[in-house]
């Protein structure tokens, strides 16, 4: 009876309610922590250890480098996988194990080493231990030596100030070779590439008599010439950034000599105060979105695939947003509310199930090789074989998505014209206002918010997609970004990186997994903040609106 | 859905119209004696002539006859459903968007068959303007609610747009109240302003008729008087058609008052008479309060 009272009381509804909206809230924010943690760890400088293994205490081994990841497991499990275990230890006891990430993958040839924590002897952090982030072969760690700058060898405590200035030097004449790589050369590039087409367009045509070959001959040599003067200016940009060399002892005690070209960011972070570490974690995670990805995107920055990310998702809603609104208008406002009406509203409804990947086929067997193939031979016959428009781009990838998210954006504006009040629309033709007055001055600006709603799905949708992208236009590593200084400037045809398949590649397809597993949380958490971001901004913009028509709540 | 643009002409057929038989009333739909009450010597401004509407296959008005005269207030009485709404909604063709909605017979708008190819729609509403049950202000500032049909005919002129905004205010009664906010939303305003907004918007484009459906329905009593002293004042100007519930507005606001039931004009003659001495049986039990 009192059970019964307990149920009619409504409480345990209530209760049932707020547990609901608990799960949820704790696995939204679980998932966010777990990225941030994961993923912003990567870019805190972590300490740097140096110890000695003495798991055969004949050949005790010392080790320099990161605790990477830490793991506890039975001696049980050791003991049968034939790795020393302490003795004297219950075999059902746990030991704890550390992943050391020791660097010098080109000296030592691994990167990472598990050790069983109890053999670790002498743990310590010294200052002067560095970790060189490089181009090449991954991280170093050890004590700088000497450095020799400018022809002049330089040890002791100046050295790693000097080191520094070296680096700077670099850094700087890497900016140059960079810049003039993707700006003048490529822009020489381009042209030459342009002119090869031109000429081909000419022979397709049957006018490449001798003045027009004279003329391209003559444009060619031109650019051939402003081509080599600028790869010897490159050539000596990269001479003169090998000038300056360091000396590093690593862990085993041996020495080598390190060309000051290959380092990134020198770092001692075991001499880091707390306000040195926070300014050093500010500086990679800019590291991280600035730059360009290195060795197989194990390294480096995202940069690329969150430029990729934002124009292909801008691109979508640019074509998304108009398309949807007009279909939706039509459906509610012009088509008579009828059996067919019905069939394409059920149908519209339908897409928004098909599975993501199915787009992907569609755009890569309909757009990509029906419509662009047809309109490389229409409009740029002159580079086939090698196709332009008939191969996965930006401007496909868009499509595809712009296809995939447009019924999110028909049903909720036609949800909105649906509750613009019957009394409004009186009000205006009334008036004197014909149907279509009507729909452009008082029934488009009310329903304006629900149109945002669904532009706000379409983004959060279109930017959290990657498996259609990976037919019709994202590639791991897209030399030249989407828009640049050659005209058009925008370039619809080219394939480019994207946040989601960036995870997807770092995480999976990597050849140094364990590196790049924090890379993936942090790409992951940039893809989810870009996403947020991007809702946020539509969502403010809604609100807005909102706040002007807020007779519509009523 | 038929283009209701055009009239769709059937032959009145007594067989399919559903009336129960108790209901079925016993007096002639033929209404034009009462008529000769006062109305005789009025001008003429709309004439309903066997004016049938079907909504589907239910007939909801059934053979109006009746002439409304120019710059006199007009009220429709009746029951809930008795079609003083909808005959109210035939007057500028807001039936037309009504899907499966017919009209057959004739309103003439000074001598004008407002069904007739020739006349234009939007002309025709901006000739008979409308008001609803409900404020419908648009969520747009108060100026350009006043000013939305002046905007539709084209006009950009600030002078101009100025003018009327002052000018429909001011016979809308609302002037001295907005003028300081004129370009505040129209949606901050109390109900019974905005009903009187909706009222400035639709004399802003100078209507020869002005149809009042219910419009003091949502309205607190003293924002009704309000618009009851408006209604007055613009009957100075306006062919005025009121729709309401409530017999004391009637009485207060017409000079004429039609009485109907079940889809018929019971009776329509001056407010005095109707109300004094209805000639219609129907009619005294209505006003008497005994059904309705």
């Amino acid at each position: 009876m009192k059970m019964k009272d307990y149920f009619r009381s409504g409480d345990a509804w209530v209760w049932v309610n707020a547990g609901a909206v608990t799960l949820c809230l704790m696995m939204i924010l679980g998932m966010l922590t777990l990225l941030a943690v994961k993923g912003l760890s990567h870019f805190w400088p972590k300490a740097i250890m140096q110890a000695t293994y003495v798991a055969d205490a004949a050949n005790p081994q010392p080790v320099v480098g990161e605790i990477a990841d830490t793991k506890s497991d039975p001696v049980a499990r050791l003991l049968e996988s034939g790795q020393p275990a302490p003795p004297g230890i219950d075999p059902l006891a746990k030991v704890e194990r550390w992943s050391i990430k020791q660097g010098n993958k080109d000296i030592t040839g691994q990167d990472f080493q598990w050790v069983t924590v109890p053999f670790l002897k002498d743990i310590r952090y010294p200052a002067d231990l560095m970790m060189i982030e490089r181009t090449t072969g991954g991280n170093l760690y050890g004590r700088l030596q000497s450095v020799t700058l400018n022809g002049q060898v330089i040890t002791g405590n100046a050295a790693q100030a000097s080191l520094q200035q070296a680096i700077d030097r670099v850094d700087e004449l890497r900016t140059q070779a960079h810049d003039l790589e993707k700006g003048d050369i490529a822009s020489v590039n381009y042209k030459m590439e342009q002119l090869r087409l031109d000429e081909r367009k000419l022979q397709l045509k049957n006018k490449l008599d001798a003045t027009a070959q004279a003329e391209i001959a003559e444009r060619r040599s031109e650019l051939e010439n402003q081509f080599n003067a600028q790869n010897t200016k490159l050539q000596a940009i990269n001479d003169s950034m090998d000038r300056d060399k360091a000396v590093f002892m690593i862990a085993d005690g041996s020495t080598h000599d390190v060309s000051v070209h290959d380092m990134m960011y020198a770092t001692a972070p075991n001499a880091m105060g707390i306000g040195a570490k926070v300014s050093q974690f500010f500086t990679n995670f800019w590291h991280f979105l600035s730059e360009d990805p290195r060795e197989a995107n194990t390294e480096g920055g995202v940069f690329p695939a969150i430029f990729g990310t934002i124009t292909m998702v801008f691109i979508m809603t640019v074509l998304v947003t108009p398309l949807g609104v007009i279909a939706a208008i039509y459906l509610r406002e012009y088509a008579s509310q009828g059996r067919f009406t019905q069939m394409v509203r059920i149908a519209v409804n339908n897409l928004a199930g098909v599975p993501s990947i199915v787009y992907g086929v569609f755009g890569l067997g309909f757009f990509i090789y029906v419509l662009g193939g047809r309109i490389d031979q229409l409009f740029y016959p002159e580079s086939l074989p090698q196709p332009v428009f008939g191969t996965p781009g930006l401007m496909w990838a868009s499509i595809t998505l712009a296809l995939l998210t447009l019924p999110v954006v028909i049903v909720s504006t036609e949800e909105g014209l649906s509750r613009i009040p019957r009394s409004l629309r009186e009000g205006s033709l009334a008036l004197g206002a014909t149907k279509v007055e009507t729909l452009w001055r008082v029934i488009l600006p009310m329903a304006m918010p629900s149109i945002l709603t669904g532009v706000i799905l379409a983004i959060a949708r279109a930017a959290g997609e990657v498996a259609p992208l990976m037919l019709v236009g994202v590639v791991k590593l897209a030399p030249d970004l989407p828009v640049d200084l050659n005209a058009p400037f925008v370039h619809l045809d080219r394939k480019f990186m994207h946040l989601g398949f960036h995870i997807y590649d770092v995480g999976f397809q990597s050849p140094n997994v364990e590196a790049a597993r924090p890379l993936v949380y942090a790409t992951a958490f940039l893809l989810v903040l870009l996403v947020a971001l991007l809702n946020l901004a539509a969502i403010a913009l809604r609100n807005r609106l909102r706040e002007r028509f807020k007779a519509l709540e009523t | 859905m038929p283009d209701l643009s055009t009239r769709e002409v059937i032959s009145p057929n007594p067989g399919v119209i559903a009336m129960p038989p108790d209901t079925t009333p016993t007096f002639s739909t033929n209404v034009s004696a009462p008529q000769a009450s006062g109305l005789a010597n009025e001008d003429i401004c709309l004439r309903t002539e066997h004016l049938d509407l079907y909504y589907g296959t239910k007939q909801a008005l059934f053979d109006i006859n009746m002439v409304i005269p120019r710059k006199r207030a007009t009220a429709f009485i009746g029951p809930s459903g008795c079609g003083k709404s909808t005959l109210l909604r035939t007057f500028n063709r807001m039936n037309d968007l009504v899907d499966g909605c017919r009209v057959t017979g004739k309103i003439e708008l000074d001598g004008h068959d407002i069904f007739d190819r020739s006349m234009d729609i939007t002309s025709l509403r901006r000739r008979v303007g409308m008001v609803f049950q409900k404020p419908n202000p648009f969520p747009k500032s108060i100026y350009e609610n006043v000013c939305y049909g002046l905007r539709l005919q084209g006009i950009r002129n600030k002078a101009v747009l100025d003018e009327a905004v002052e000018r429909s205010l001011r016979g809308a009664a609302l002037w001295d109240e907005v003028k300081d906010r004129l370009h505040e939303s129209a949606l901050g305003m109390s109900g019974g302003q905005q009903q009187r907004l909706v009222i400035a918007r639709a004399i802003a484009v100078e209507p020869e008729v002005l149809l009042l459906d219910e419009p003091c329905s949502a309205l607190d009593p003293i924002s009704t008087l309000k618009v009851e002293e408006l209604i007055n004042e613009l009957k100075e100007q306006f062919t005025i058609l009121i729709v309401t519930h409530n017999m004391q507005q009637a009485a207060r606001v017409s000079d004429y008052t039609a009485f109907m039931y079940l889809g018929k004009l019971i009776e329509y003659t001056d407010t005095n008479t109707l109300f004094t001495n209805p000639h219609q049986k129907q009619t005294e039990d209505y006003i008497t309060g005994r059904y309705g």
